[in-house]
């Protein structure tokens, strides 16, 4: 019986594997030079921004809760590292500390109101969407552009993996993120308590799990996972602009829910997230490859997978 | 709360105060003059701008009451934008010929987002998902939908029958007001005189009991959906005359956050049940007022956002019960 329920717990993770293979799979038939290790490696690097927040929004949907604040604070902490490293002259990493720092105080303070308050977890992160957009333009409407050697030093910074194919710092960002992650929620009684809240938070509470301080916690590693993408964004691009991250608590969402979590909570993991981020990975490089599809194919095709993973996850609650 | 004291009524004294500030600080906000028989003024531009976000906020308000929530409304109006953009100026290459009639057009517009309304109702009464879910498959995909028809230009139209929409008049007023109006007066009427508004407050606040007695549930959330869908094509209809414009990439991005704060400041419980039709109107009119009288008074536009989210937060902490307790602790407390 154990083992039955737990099969059926992993079913939209390995269909999210299988999803990711095939697409992987058909891209590599139809476009020459997709399947080589350096475009693989381009997944992770193009993408890290976007997976370092999905990872912060899994321990959100884990827990039952949803963030919608993750990209316009991806935007603030754009403009406001830049602003401070080009315009004030702060060495970039104690600007880099600091915008973490605000982060995971603005999430922490997101957190307390949704806990104190039993406000909607969507509305006290709606007001963050609106505050961080607002502080990112009145920081600079203006994108600033970035150049200290310490950035360059960090841009030298490559792993190689395979022959002509290298892991950016971004990538080793993220990967390092993933494995944190990964931990915490796996190992430690922080992560379990994650999960408990997930599953239903008054019987957590009952069984005397400190789920107030968790859920204050779980919107603070978002907002630092927010600010530490917007940090990765930063170095990606070289330059900082309040509106980046547009749109990027979507595309999060969808990363975490495609990979196998379930949005009433209680389930879900940082690998599934991967596996959502490589998905979104290869549909938007195979439509660079491709050439003649137009991007917005990206946006239909998430979307779809979104769909249909929902309707899979709603199949097997109904059994 | 009193009784007589409607449930909007906050919102109408936070509205009054905003226009009281106006009229203090700068003499002549509130004159209205009266040129070629058409209404101008100050008041009259702030309900204009507002028609759009009121329209939405209707519809969002029965989706709420029905226990729902709907975040694709933005998309929908951003899909019915596009198909009478391409409808009106097809780009080159289109398989058909300009379409000049332009009731038709509009027609074309409200059908394709309450189509998107409809695939909500069925994805959230029928197969069951949660509300924020679902709609947010359609907020992710119908963007990319939209820029598709569009083939991602913005599309200027040129149709005078069809921009009347936007920036004509009618009954000396400008065309969206009086469309806003007359859709909330034909709503109100609809849910009042009929049962369809009770019905809709038993499936918001307790669905699982509205089944038991008997109440058609499903159908009574598709209703939610669908008239919430025909509600944002007929503002991405205005927002598309407006600008002479179909813009798949900014029309209605972000509308769905105003309209469920329109909604939550006009009384409504986000949680389902209680709702005021009314009430969301003066919402939606409440925001436009402030975000009029901060650009007007020179405060940047970032800030006036920020102030917006000041608001959000004011609003829920006010609905929050264990905000109000606390408050009332510390009240008793210090007495």
């Amino acid at each position: 019986m154990k083992g039955f329920t737990l099969r059926r717990q992993h079913i939209p993770f390995l269909a999210t594997l299988v999803v990711l293979i095939i697409l992987y799979v058909g891209a590599a038939m139809r476009y020459e030079g997709f399947a080589t290790p350096r475009v693989f490696a381009n997944f992770l690097g193009d993408n890290a921004f976007l997976g370092i927040v999905a990872i912060g929004m899994t321990f959100v949907i884990i827990s039952g809760g949803i963030d919608l604040s993750v990209g316009a604070l991806v935007g603030a902490v754009t403009i406001g590292a830049a602003a401070l490293i080009q315009r004030a002259g702060l060495h970039p990493a104690p600007a880099f500390a600091l915008v973490l720092a605000i982060g995971a105080g603005f999430g922490a303070l997101q957190g307390v109101i949704i806990q104190k308050f039993r406000i909607q977890p969507f509305l006290a992160t709606l007001a963050g969407l609106f505050l961080f957009r607002g502080i990112g333009l009145w920081i600079s409407e203006e994108s600033i552009q970035i150049k200290h050697p310490f950035l360059d030093a960090l841009a030298g910074i490559r792993v190689p993996i395979a022959d002509r194919a290298w892991l950016s710092f971004p990538a080793i960002l993220f990967l390092a993120v993933l494995a944190a992650a990964a931990i915490v929620l796996a190992r430690t009684r922080f992560g379990r308590t994650v999960y408990a809240m997930g599953g239903d938070e008054s019987s957590a509470a009952l069984m005397g799990l400190r789920t107030g301080r968790t859920k204050i916690g779980i919107y603070a590693i978002s907002g630092f996972c927010a600010a530490l993408g917007g940090i990765a964004l930063l170095l990606y691009t070289s330059a900082g602009n309040a509106i980046n991250g547009g749109g990027l608590e979507l595309d999060a969402i969808a990363a975490v829910v495609i990979g196998g979590a379930l949005l009433t909570g209680g389930s879900g993991s940082p690998m599934g997230t991967l596996i959502g981020v490589l998905i979104a990975a290869v549909i938007q490089t195979a439509i660079i490859f491709d050439g003649g599809l137009s991007a917005w194919w990206g946006r239909i095709v998430t979307g779809i997978l979104l769909l249909a993973f929902l309707l899979l996850q709603r199949a097997l609650q109904a059994k | 709360m009193k009784r007589g004291w409607p449930p909007y009524g906050f919102a109408l004294v936070g509205l009054g105060l905003i226009l009281l500030f106006n009229a203090v600080a700068s003499p002549g906000f509130l004159a209205l003059e009266i040129r070629d028989g058409q209404v101008f003024g100050s008041l009259i531009d702030i309900l204009n701008r507002a028609a759009p976000v009121v329209l939405v906020s209707l519809g969002m308000t029965l989706v709420i009451a029905a226990g729902g929530v709907d975040l694709s409304v933005g998309s929908s109006m951003a899909i019915a934008s596009a198909a009478a953009g391409v409808l009106l100026a097809p780009p080159p290459g289109a398989p058909f010929d300009p379409v000049s009639s332009a009731p038709l057009v509009v027609l074309a517009a409200l059908a394709a987002a309450g189509l998107c309304g409809a695939l909500n109702g069925i994805l959230v009464g029928w197969v069951g998902m949660q509300p924020i879910v679902a709609t947010l498959a359609l907020m992710v995909a119908g963007r990319g939908v939209a820029q598709l028809i569009t083939q991602g230009q913005i599309i200027v139209i040129d149709s005078p029958e069809f921009e009347a929409l936007g920036t004509g008049s009618a009954a000396g007023l400008p065309t969206p007001v009086v469309l806003a109006g007359v859709c909330l007066a034909a709503l109100i009427l609809a849910v009042r005189r009929t049962a369809w508004g009770l019905f809709t407050e038993a499936v918001g606040s307790n669905p699982r009991a509205a089944q038991l007695a008997g109440l058609p549930v499903r159908g009574i959330k598709m209703a939610a959906y669908t008239v919430c869908g025909l509600a944002a094509g007929l503002a991405g209809s205005i927002a598309c005359a407006d600008i002479q414009a179909a813009d798949a990439n900014n029309t209605g991005l972000y509308l769905e956050l105003d309209a469920i704060l329109a909604v939550s400041i006009g009384g409504g419980l986000l949680t389902g049940g209680r709702f005021s039709l009314a009430g969301a109107a003066v919402g939606a009119v409440l925001m436009q007022a402030l975000t009029t009288t901060l650009l007007s008074r020179g405060v940047p536009p970032p800030i006036a956002l920020s102030a917006k989210a000041g608001l959000i937060i004011a609003v829920v902490l006010f609905q929050s019960l264990a905000f109000r307790q606390a408050i009332a602790r510390r009240r008793a407390a210090s007495a």
